[in-house]
């Protein structure tokens, strides 16, 4: 299974190795950075890579490549899934996955990585489980532990990897037993430049953050499951349980976790919040643009659309922007060739819109496509697929505990062509 | 690692600076001198007495480790601290040690015992941790030694102690392959093991380390498919993947007509499409060679497939994918469909999981294109998409092409055209090419398109629409001699060398429809010949050659100044192609043979270019894997071997009992075929049933079937066909169905006589226990009356037989309802506790509960016995006047239009199969005509749950009743079992819902043994996981003991535990800490359940449950809690 593990910045520099098995040469990292080079965009990095006697396959996330040598057969989604299992675990226990939290955490890291994988293959990766084995730093805790000279290594055996609910501890206790769920759903869309929808989805996840005491079970019930077309669910919920009755129940995770994620029935229309009216010119001669973008509200159920922001990747000869926006603030970055247009909440009375001229680099032809607009938004307290929490209801203890739902729609991959 | 190579590790870790913990290091980086220096200070460190310091140092030398620098010279200072108390600096040394072993050999030595010591701890965590590091040190002196902690761990009684047995096996291989064989054996006996927990693992290692012995799965097939979905998620993808691998070489090839069609088909392009679009022809078609050539699916087969399907909705990608593959590569293609939705979810995931998942849809769209179809606009681009995505997406939209979504594919297609991401943009003109030639109607729309494209400014766009274009020319040059001649033109402007060579190669192919360009291009190439690539200017020989042959007299000239431009060429291939030509073309004295043909050879009609999927034909590898996605084997890749020929034998994958059944060898080949549809733990328990003195007995009814063996177990097999295959029935087509009515019928024998056998027994049954019976319901009285008329007692209705053969059937229904043990049922509402119900079976075979089995086998006999062992210990519950058991109701007679139907656990051991919980089941006519063919079909269960339905009624004449006994197996869960009740005319849904109190039966404990359980309970394993205290006031009415007694009971099916000073018998009890105790386990698992409860003063009690199964042990506690305070 998985041999080694380098994490490699976006410098190039390899800041950190472990092997699982016997060890193997970092000069390996050599293939990976070909091929880095190759791809220009750490996107374009083909996450799996051929080497003569090694197969390298990575993952580019938060600025890190998290790059694995295998050396025979395994499925690479499995390796993937386990490189991503990695970076969350470093989320969950830094507060970020930065190469300055890594390093700060070095051992804390290679303890995790320790526990994480036997011999290449997957043993503990529940974060209740690696928590009670290795308990994350905080302040207090480093303090503490500078002072005593203890340390946050668990004294306890994790009985968790022995439990029937792997996913939970025994023992939790709070004095405030709270739930709350967010219901949180993306529109991804693609708009053509009429305003028709060439595509739309809606794609939700409730996620929830859990902290009750004991070893509650929850059941949670919506009014309206027959919307959710595509489900996947944290291994707590009780598949059959959904499938007789569309109710999820389930033994919590301590903490946040998220819950399930769904996919909308694909028969319903989505309704767009915004709409967008736009020009964007070249012109041939005197190397300039025009460009005129106007959002406004359109179905959004008496809710404010807040957080709009539209994103344009700017083609390469396009120099710098001389634009004036009636609402809200843009910048443009002539690097990396982006318009951020940052206006904050819609409102009816007043369109914001953004006007003005765009210099081209001289005597270069003019681009043959103008840019798509990437617009994203937020408007709190609704589910725009209409998905709402019924009710939910705790078994297995006696207090009660504090409930709270919060819906949030969001714009996913939401795309104007132009 | 070598000391230089450190040395510029630490001269290249010291440049890039950022390390906190080592900037006020100043040796860092320092000379090699002060390198030693500072690593004596670690030294010091390891040495002193101080924790603290240790732990300093440690943390130190890992993140030197962590940051590839050497450490090795530490070693010795570092395995000093092996036995280190502070338990980290204990987890840091090992982590030092597995890495550095290995070249510090012998000093590893020293602290090989420090491990062999931990592997004899009484906790399992240092058990298993001292083995995990044992196993992970790779030196070839100790494989002894890992051989035999292996080996014993295998036999670990802690689940997580075998879980690390099976993951060091292919450490061990990997370290010592010729260990291979012995590694084997403990792989087959860990392969056995019934826990979740080591599934995963010892899948893992069979595939690391034999996985060609597939003969290893035979036994434990049934048992992984129904474990698979409580397994940890990585274990999950490891055993989907075998078991992928399994199903081909042991099934037949689901798809087997369907793909008879296929090869047919499959040279019309469009032919396999057809059959995938349209459903109802293709299911005509397939009915109608499924008349010809039945196929029937093996019931394992079926079983992998219905297990698996709820891991679909996994969160983990890779389980996701790994259930899609298996789909793909075993289901009928009508099943294939489900998978497509799962894997469209997966493209909204980061990036790398997209671009694999697109890999594999993108060969699946191949093959089966109709299901994803629905999913098109899911694979629209967006510019935002990395461009190894767009291109993959793009893939799949080329595939999923056909004549009814061409037209929105190509209007999208011509938003990526204007795309700035070049590579994409000939990605696009190449699919676009490709739809061109897959589907004819846009065929003339696409080339018009493409032409448009030529006059693009960008030349990469230009090149590569020629490039496409030629190809489609080459399909019906005819008609587009305008377009050549347009391409004629841009010899001018192209400068791509791929381009100019396509447009020449056309050209000189088609001069004769542009007879008088094409010598003017020539002329044109002629002057820039050598300025040309290499393979323009072979096309630039090509084209004169064949201008010559068809048009010598304008071209002559102009060929033998190419052909001597070449002569002199740099490049050999152009020298030789030019002398070559010449030879053939141009007549000369000695000119070969071959010139006469020459026209022949250079204007022969050349075959159309198949555009075709680079995916095509990938999925003989396994998908998901590796292998395809690199579309090359890589190493340890397991061929999918083909599906075979027909079916190897079904049988070996039934379970034998186990060695330790002492059964007579007549009687276990017996059981072998009796056995044969239920799993390997149901056949542990029921080995002891039919040993010892009941053999002589039971043979009277029993016995018969093992004489008549072969007939025996053949009727068995069908019916477990059919059983399974009503199980699947709602997936199956219609002609299946059909043909399981035919099936159908044939069930009915070994039914009956199944019956007939359980009837001797019960018959049997009653002679002995007739002590108890007297206690007497009226369902024994309704058995001792036969058939004559019988009262039922909450029905009270005439019964009537006539039919023979229904008075057999009633024989047997009748005999099994219970005597009424005078425990209540309980009276809470059955809904709340299924809340509490997790799927959880995971049966624990620890040691403890392996003799407790021997002594508590529910074997006929001694249940007997034990009967009426509880008789004398409950002697105070029978006294008290309790009600009846009390009967829920599953139909009412209103829904049921006329047939009521009740229910009650009849708290009997359900003898044909110890591991399900009798459900007496009573059906009241109340209609005015008889109600037919009452049966049960299409049970809905969870998986694991198992139903023996009860024999067929016949008929229900009007007005009457009647009681039969079914026995599901819970799973010692709480979930309902849904099922439908079938009559002549009408399906009812109905489900039942046990409480918690009915999973479990009495077991029979001393006092002494019961301490004794509770502590290995309670120290062995889990710790606090399985004991539940509740301090509690007692109810009113249940201040005594007695009362207490009676209200546990009736809550849960325990049996009362005597205590040592026979309390019990001396009435009033001592009003001390009186102390009840109860014991029992569960039906499907034999998991112990006991019960405690202290009474206090002042009516307080205590009330302590311990059980290994955490859910069942919660909800029990709920359940008595309520009972003993109301």
């Amino acid at each position: 299974m998985i041999h080694s593990l380098f994490l490699i910045n976006y410098a190039g520099d390899i800041f950190l190795e472990k092997h699982w098995k016997s060890v193997i040469s970092r000069s390996v990292c050599d293939y990976f950075f070909e091929a880095q080079e190759k791809a220009g965009e750490p996107d374009n990095v083909p996450p799996v890579i051929r080497t003569p006697h090694h197969y390298l396959i990575n993952i580019f996330r938060e600025k890190i490549f998290f790059v694995s040598v295998i050396q025979t057969e395994v499925p690479p989604l499995f390796v993937i899934e386990f490189l991503h299992r990695v970076a969350e675990m470093f989320q969950d226990y830094f507060g970020e996955c930065s190469e300055a939290a890594i390093k700060d955490n070095v051992v804390i890291v290679y303890e995790l990585l320790e526990e994480m994988l036997d011999n290449g293959f997957p043993l503990a990766t529940e974060s209740n489980i690696l928590k009670e084995l290795i308990k994350p730093p905080t302040i207090l805790r480093s303090m503490v532990n500078t002072i005593t000279g203890s340390s946050n290594l668990g004294e306890t055996l994790p009985t968790g990897q022995l439990s029937s609910v792997p996913w939970r501890r025994v023992g939790v206790k709070y004095t405030n037993n709270e739930a709350y769920f967010d219901v949180v759903e993306e529109i991804d869309a693609i708009l053509d430049k009429s305003g028709t929808t060439v595509f739309a989805e809606i794609q939700g996840v409730v996620d929830a953050c859990v902290k009750l005491t004991g070893m509650p079970d929850l059941t949670l019930s919506f009014m309206n499951p027959r919307l959710l077309d595509d489900v996947s669910f944290h291994p707590c919920v009780r598949f059959k349980r959904w499938e007789s009755e569309k109710v999820l129940s389930f033994i919590p995770p301590d903490g946040n976790f998220r819950l399930m994620s769904y996919h909308v029935n694909a028969q319903n229309l989505v309704a767009i919040p915004v709409y967008v009216k736009q020009n964007i010119n070249f012109f041939d001669s005197g190397s300039s643009g025009r460009l005129d973008i106007t959002v406004g509200p359109k179905q959004t159920m008496g809710k404010t659309v807040e957080n709009v922001i539209v994103t344009i990747h700017m083609p390469k000869v396009v120099l710098s922007a001389n634009l004036t926006a009636t609402q809200g603030t843009y910048t443009y970055d002539p690097v990396t060739k982006i318009l951020v247009w940052d206006i904050g909440k819609l409102t009816q009375q007043k369109l914001p819109n953004l006007k003005g001229s765009l210099s081209l680099q001289s005597g270069a032809p003019k681009p043959e496509e103008n840019p798509s607009l990437n617009i994203d938004l937020k408007i709190q307290q609704l589910a725009i697929s209409g998905l709402k929490v019924n009710r939910l209801d705790m078994y297995g203890e006696k207090y009660k505990p504090f409930k709270g739902v919060k819906y949030v729609t969001k714009a996913g991959k939401f795309q104007v062509r132009t | 690692m070598s000391t230089g190579s450190a040395f510029n590790d630490e001269k290249g870790g010291s440049s890039s600076t950022g390390e906190p913990e080592y900037g006020h290091d100043p040796a860092s980086g320092g000379i090699f001198s002060s390198d030693y220096k500072r690593h004596d200070d670690l030294k010091e460190m390891l040495d002193s007495n101080k924790d603290s310091l240790k732990l300093e140092a440690m943390k130190r030398i890992v993140a030197m480790i962590a940051r590839g620098k050497n450490a090795s010279d530490l070693f010795p200072a570092v395995v000093k601290n092996v036995a280190c108390k502070n338990i980290e600096v204990k987890k840091l040394v090992y982590v030092y040690l597995v890495r550095y072993a290995e070249e510090q050999q012998d000093l590893a030595l020293l602290s090989i015992s420090t491990f062999q010591r931990g592997l004899k701890d009484p906790n399992q965590l240092i058990r298993a941790s001292a083995l995990r590091v044992l196993s992970s040190i790779r030196v070839t002196i100790i494989v002894p030694i890992m051989m035999l902690a292996i080996k014993e761990a295998a036999s670990d009684m802690s689940p997580y102690v075998r879980k690390t047995a099976a993951h060091a096996i292919p450490k061990l291989y990997s370290l010592d392959p010729e260990q291979k064989d012995q590694l084997i054996e403990v792989i087959e006996k860990l392969l056995a093991d019934k826990t979740t927990l080591v599934a995963g693992s010892v899948v893992m290692a069979f595939e690391e380390v034999c996985p060609e012995r597939i003969d290893l799965i035979h036994k434990n097939y049934r048992k992984l498919c129904n474990l698979l979905i409580d397994v940890e998620e990585w274990g999950q993808v490891v055993i989907i993947n075998m078991l992928t691998r399994y199903a081909r070489t042991q099934f037949l090839n689901p798809n087997i007509n369907e793909s008879l069609l296929e090869e047919g088909g499959e040279k019309a392009f469009y032919g396999s499409d057809d059959d995938d679009e349209d459903d109802e022809e293709k299911k005509a078609e397939a009915a109608a060679l499924a008349k010809r050539k039945p196929y029937v699916m093996d019931p394992d087969h079926r079983l992998l497939l219905r297990n698996t399907k709820p891991l679909l909705q996994s969160r983990n990608a890779a389980v996701v994918m790994a259930v899609a593959q298996l789909y793909f590569h075993l289901a009928p293609k009508a099943e294939v469909g489900v998978i497509a939705k799962a894997l469209v979810r997966l493209m909204r995931s980061h990036s790398e999981v997209q671009y694999v998942v697109l890999q594999n849809v993108a060969t699946m769209t191949i093959k089966r294109r109709g299901m994803f179809e629905p999913y098109l606009k899911s694979f629209y681009i967006r510019s935002t998409d990395p461009t190894q995505i767009k291109i993959l997406k793009l893939e799949v939209l080329t595939n999923l092409a056909n004549e009814t979504n061409i037209s929105t594919i190509l209007r999208e297609f011509q938003t990526y055209i204007k795309s700035m991401d070049k590579d994409f943009v000939a990605a696009t003109i190449q699919a676009i090419g490709r739809c061109a030639t897959n589907i004819g109607e846009v065929r003339d729309t696409c080339l018009n398109g493409l032409v448009q494209l030529l006059s693009n400014r960008d030349e990469l766009v230009v090149a590569e629409s020629v490039v496409v274009i030629k190809k489609l020319l080459q399909m019906q040059p005819e008609q587009h001699s305008d377009i050549i001649k347009h391409m004629a033109k841009l010899t001018d402007n192209i400068q791509v060398p791929m381009a100019r060579a396509s447009i020449l190669w056309l050209i000189g192919e088609y001069c004769e429809h542009v007879p008088k360009i094409a010598p003017d291009v020539l002329r044109k190439m002629a002057k820039t010949f050598t300025n040309e690539e290499d393979i323009v200017k072979l096309q630039i020989i090509n084209l004169a050659a064949k201008l010559y042959l068809t048009n010598s007299k304008q071209t002559k000239l102009l060929t033998q100044y190419v052909l001597n431009l070449a002569k002199y060429d740099q490049n050999y291939d152009i020298r030789d192609r030019a002398r070559f030509i010449r030879q053939l073309i141009v007549p000369t004295d000695k000119s070969g043979a071959l010139s006469k043909y020459a026209k022949k050879l250079f204007l022969a009609l050349k075959p159309a270019p198949v555009l075709e999927s680079p995916f095509k034909d990938r999925d003989h590898f396994q998908l998901g894997s590796l292998s395809h996605l690199l579309n090359t084997k890589a190493g340890g890749y397991q061929e999918l071997p083909d599906w075979p020929e027909s079916a190897p034998d079904p049988s070996v994958r039934n379970v034998e009992v186990p060695e330790w059944t002492k059964c007579t060898s007549r009687k276990e080949r017996k059981e072998k075929k009796v056995e044969k549809p239920f799993y390997s733990d149901s056949e542990g328990e029921s080995g002891p049933t039919e040993s010892a003195d009941s053999e002589s007995d039971s043979g009277s009814g029993s016995e018969s079937g093992s004489e008549e063996s072969g007939s025996a177990s053949e009727s068995e097999e069908s019916e477990e066909e059919s059983e399974s295959e009503e199980e699947e029935e709602d997936e199956e087509e219609e002609r299946t169905k059909k043909k399981k009515k035919i099936d159908k019928i044939k069930p009915k024998k070994p039914e009956s006589a199944e019956s007939e056998q359980s009837s001797g027994e019960e018959q049997k049954r009653s002679r002995k226990g007739g002590k108890e019976r007297r206690s007497g319901s009226e369902s024994e009285s309704e058995e001792e009356s036969e058939s004559e008329s019988s009262e039922s007692e909450s029905e009270s209705e005439e019964e009537s037989e006539s039919d023979a053969d229904t008075k057999k059937k009633k024989k047997t229904s009748a005999s099994k309802p219970p005597p009424k043990q005078t425990k209540k049922e309980s009276k809470r509402e059955t809904k709340e506790m299924s809340l509490l119900d997790l799927d959880d079976f995971e049966p624990t075979p620890s040691p403890q509960v392996t003799p407790i089995n021997n002594f508590l086998s529910n074997s006929l006999v001694t249940d007997l016995e034990g009967l009426s062992l509880t008789d004398t210990v409950l002697a105070p519950t029978t006294i008290a006047p309790s009600s009846s058991v009390r009967m829920h109701e599953l139909l009412h007679r209103i829904t049921g239009e006329g047939l009521g139907v009740e229910y009650c656990f009849s708290r009997q051991p359900f003898s044909p199969d110890p591991h399900m919980v009798a459900v007496q089941i009573q059906f009241t006519n109340n209609t005015s005509s008889e109600t037919k063919s009452l049966h049960i079909e299409e049970p809905k269960l969870q998986s694991g749950m198992r139903i023996k339905e009860f024999p067929e009624i016949e008929v229900l004449p009007a007005g009457e009743s009647v009681n039969v006994v079914m026995g599901i197996d819970f799973c010692d869960s709480t979930q309902a079992a849904n099922f439908q009740l079938c009559t002549h005319t009408r399906k009812f849904f109905v489900s039942i819902q046990p409480p918690v109190g009915e999973l479990m039966m009495p077991a029979f404990l001393t006092e002494n043994e019961f301490k004794k359980e509770q502590e290995t309970l309670l120290n062995g394993q889990l710790m606090g996981m399985n004991e539940i205290t509740e301090k509690l006031t007692l109810g009113e009415k249940c201040q005594s003991d007695h009362a207490i007694i009676e209200r546990v009971t009736a809550t849960a099916n325990l049996s009362r535990v005597p205590c040592g000073s026979d309390k019990e018998y001396s009435p009033p009890p001592p009003p001390s800490s009186p102390v009840s105790r109860f014991a029992g386990k569960t039906v499907s698992s034999g998991s112990l359940v006991l019960v405690t409860v202290v009474r206090k003063e002042g009516g307080g009690a205590q009330l302590t449950v311990n059980c290994e199964k955490m859910v069942i042990g919660t909800m029990l506690v709920k359940d008595i809690l309520q009972a003993l305070t109301q």
